[in-house]
């Protein structure tokens, strides 16, 4: 599972992997860890241009398990986040999932890690679900040399080129044509993987979209483009920015599917489900209907586009961490104190990776001028006062 | 990702040594008979000369011996028949450089509008789809955002795409594409991706084009930080150009120029590439520093045969790198001369003779014995009248009066 990994990178490793193992083994479960459960998911698909997957979705209860764990560390680490930004640790554009975390890991279960994502802003938690460690993710925020861009990208630049996740992009839509590039490089090199170019509905509305969707249509690349629809751009809802707003048609000849965003195993299905489309006839496109809880950013308190009652309605009704809580509790996986383990665990994780990340030095000086070329041909980049005259010549 | 192409790019790689020519011949210093050792005639036509954009007339050989100082006559003043090398025009050099590079490196692979079955708007890239098939010479649709996005992209998993804009003012679509990702990107990623692209197009100012597609976008892309540029202005240095560009690592954009892509001139037959940080001494000279680069360097050399005519001596450079300023080859020179003249295309305000020089200012002040003239474009929209069109660039007349200005 993607982020059960992470325990093995935070200094808490084997305390974790202790708490973890005896709520599966303990004799009085019902169902071992290799039962197949069917799920249901909670609406049915609406597709375009194509026909609907299934309803019933096949888990097992690690894999709920799984999904419990790494939503509950992704959302503790946006609350962290918020309260790192507050006490300016963090500065910048700080952009939140919370609330948007069954996209990540739905994601993250129906592909492997050689699929390429990426992604917007909103980015710290793909990071993690592509395998990205929580000491990486706060020393990138905090601006540190162990973030993992060396504290040169900030929030908005998370990457993990051995993961193929591409990014953390701050222009809105500029990363949709970026990902059917990728697309090409993958149908070019003919290694049967596919690319998920994810926006959001603001971005539904760039050009760039439409034209990189025409051209990846027209060479039939293997690029789903995924719109993660939190019904707000920033301060605008969808319906006073989007003629459509249904933005799983806006593809015209490109099917569509429509999934509720805040399942992860209708994520799943559906991710899975375009995956197979995806290698075989070409582009399409996946609408998340999900929400955010926090505002558009920490500087946008969230609550001057949108009722507080809207916000604590979607919260509890449509909570994604609580549907699979109580999709473990009812199939009785695990007892409530168990999965308050769990989450007491994920604090304890993400609370240590903080402390770990603030240990972190600040990168040296030096690091200004690096990174701006490659060093093949021996181009230099020099400060204000040059005392060089030439490039270094090879 | 691109497991089998790697296998056959090291096999192909480890297979052809590569020569530097540029890089050995053109590391002059102070030494006056630099060209002496160089192959090929160089041939310069008149900027009045009948350049129409694909036309098939061969332009009128005007013979110019490169060093106007030794009068004696050079073995590039004979006949052409006997020397080693062969003969072609500047496009057909970009597309020679261009389809040796596809053939050594699988990754290569050229995205444009018309590119492919068109083979390319000025033919740069005719028979190359034929021959590497569609996906390797790519069509797009008329998208420059997302094509040059999608190229990105496509850099970012390992391949080596090359972007031709139409015009390069067309590739103002793309800007952000250009500014914040391929520039930036192996920044903002501490390292992790590198972005090795080649962004080309013909640029300048043309035949009555108009104002829209006579643009010179060396200005407004010379602060993009991470980003290398370089401008040929041979049938020689723009295959070398084309050749160091593909194999860079960074993303460079290779400025060409509408109106020398009929020029002639016999290149080696041996590979070679020229180096992409490198200036070229064009003719070395005592009196004066002249600074240019693409088309305006024919109206330098025109302007020097009048010069030479009146016992000035000037030393040209085509400084050929854009960014970064070859400040070396160039402080040489002044630290000779003590005199500069730049001599642009690009337009006056924040052009890159405006860059050039405060840079040189900065670096070579206690050298200089009167100020630094620049020639640029005015600052205007390039009208379609032809009268008007040749007020706005640089005309011979005015680069030789600026020189006797300079040396009084």
């Amino acid at each position: 599972m993607a982020l059960s990994r992470l325990s093995l990178n935070t200094s808490s490793s084997s305390l974790s992997r202790l708490l973890f193992r005896p709520s599966l083994l303990s004799a009085s479960r019902l169902f071992s860890s290799s039962d197949v459960l069917t799920i249901e998911t909670s609406v049915p698909f609406t597709a375009h241009q194509c026909d609907p997957p299934p309803r019933t979705v096949e888990t097992t209860p690690k894999e709920l398990l799984g999904f419990f764990r790494d939503m509950s560390v992704m959302r503790r680490m946006e609350i962290a986040a918020d309260s790192l930004y507050k006490s300016k640790l963090i500065r910048g554009f700080c952009h939140l999932y919370d609330g948007q975390e069954a996209v990540a890991v739905g994601m993250e279960a129906a592909i492997t890690r050689r699929d390429a994502i990426i992604t917007a802003y909103r980015d710290h938690c793909i990071f993690l679900g592509r395998g990205g460690s929580l000491v990486e993710a706060f020393a990138e925020l905090m601006g540190r040399q162990g973030g993992c861009s060396k504290g040169k990208g900030g929030s908005m630049h998370f990457y993990k080129k051995d993961s193929h996740f591409y990014g953390g992009h701050g222009i809105v839509g500029a990363q949709v044509p970026l990902g059917c590039g990728i697309a090409l490089g993958q149908k070019y090199s003919k290694d049967g993987t596919v690319t998920f170019a994810m926006y959001g509905d603001g971005a539904a509305n760039q050009g760039q979209l439409f034209e990189a969707l025409n051209m990846s249509a027209l060479l039939d690349l293997p690029v789903i483009l995924v719109c993660e629809n939190n019904h707000y751009g920033m301060g605008t809802a969808e319906w006073r920015a989007a003629k459509s707003p249904a933005y799983y048609k806006r593809g015209d000849y490109a099917p569509g599917l429509k999934v509720d965003g805040m399942d992860a195993f209708a994520v799943k299905q559906a991710c899975k489900f375009a995956k197979e489309h995806a290698l075989k006839n070409g582009p399409i496109i996946l609408e998340m209907d999900t929400y955010r809880y926090h505002g558009h950013s920490m500087s946008d308190p969230g609550s001057t586009y949108r009722t507080r009652d809207e916000i604590s309605g979607v919260r509890q009704e449509r909570d994604p961490i609580e549907r699979i809580r109580k999709l473990i509790l009812s199939h009785e996986l695990a007892t409530a104190s168990e999965l308050k383990d769990i989450e007491k665990q994920a604090r304890k994780e993400v609370d240590e990776a903080i402390a770990q990340a603030k240990e972190n030095p600040m990168p040296d000086p030096s690091e200004l001028f690096t990174n701006v070329y490659v060093k093949g041909f021996g181009v230099e980049a020099f400060g204000a006062d040059r005392k060089e005259f030439k490039a270094v010549l090879p | 990702m691109a497991g089998a192409l790697q296998a056959a790019t090291a096999a192909l790689l480890s297979s052809t040594p590569l020569k530097t020519y540029g890089s050995d011949r053109l590391r002059l210093g102070s030494a006056p008979r630099s060209l002496a050792g160089r192959k090929g005639s160089f041939l310069v036509v008149r900027s009045d000369a009948g350049f129409g954009s694909g036309s098939n007339a061969r332009t009128r050989p005007g013979k110019l011996i490169p060093n106007a100082v030794a009068t004696k006559p050079d073995a590039s003043a004979s006949s052409t028949s006997s020397k080693p090398g062969h003969e072609l025009l500047l496009f057909e050099a970009l597309r020679e450089g261009l389809d040796e590079e596809m053939a050594r490196d699988p990754r290569v692979c050229v995205m444009g509008e018309d590119v492919g079955h068109y083979g390319g708007s000025y033919k740069v890239t005719k028979g190359l789809a034929d021959k590497y098939g569609d996906l390797r010479v790519l069509d797009t649709p008329i998208a420059e955002n997302s094509f040059t996005g999608m190229g990105i992209g496509a850099a970012m998993t390992g391949l080596r795409p090359v972007v031709e804009g139409m015009n390069m003012g067309f590739l103002l679509l793309a800007f952000n594409q250009i500014s914040n990702n391929c520039g930036m990107l192996h920044y903002t990623s501490g390292g992790q991706f590198t972005i090795p692209i080649v962004i080309r197009g013909p640029g300048g100012v043309g035949r009555q084009l108009g104002a829209e597609h006579s643009q010179r976008l060396e200005s407004y892309f010379q602060s993009i930080p991470g980003l290398q540029m370089v401008a040929c202005s041979t049938p020689y240095n723009a295959k070398g150009l084309m050749k160091a560009a593909i194999r860079s690592e960074n993303p460079v954009v290779l400025f060409e120029h509408v109106l020398l892509y009929n020029l002639k001139e016999r290149i080696p037959d041996e590979e070679y590439i020229c180096c992409l940080e490198e200036a070229e001494m064009v003719r070395p000279g005592e009196h004066v520093t002249i600074l240019t680069y693409s088309r305006m360097r024919y109206h330098v050399m025109q302007a020097a045969k009048t010069l030479v005519n009146k016992g000035y001596d000037p030393e040209v450079i085509d400084i050929r790198s854009l960014k970064p300023f070859d400040l070396y080859t160039i402080g040489n020179s002044i630290k000779k001369t003590h005199r500069v003249l730049i001599v642009e295309e690009c337009m006056r305000t924040g052009g890159i003779g405006a860059s050039l020089q405060s840079a040189i200012i900065k670096e070579f002040w206690d050298y200089l014995d009167a100020p630094i003239k620049c020639l640029s474009s005015q600052d205007v929209p390039t009208p379609y009248a032809g009268t008007l069109e040749d007020c706005t660039v640089v005309q011979p007349a005015e680069i030789v009066k600026a020189v006797e200005d300079l040396c009084k």
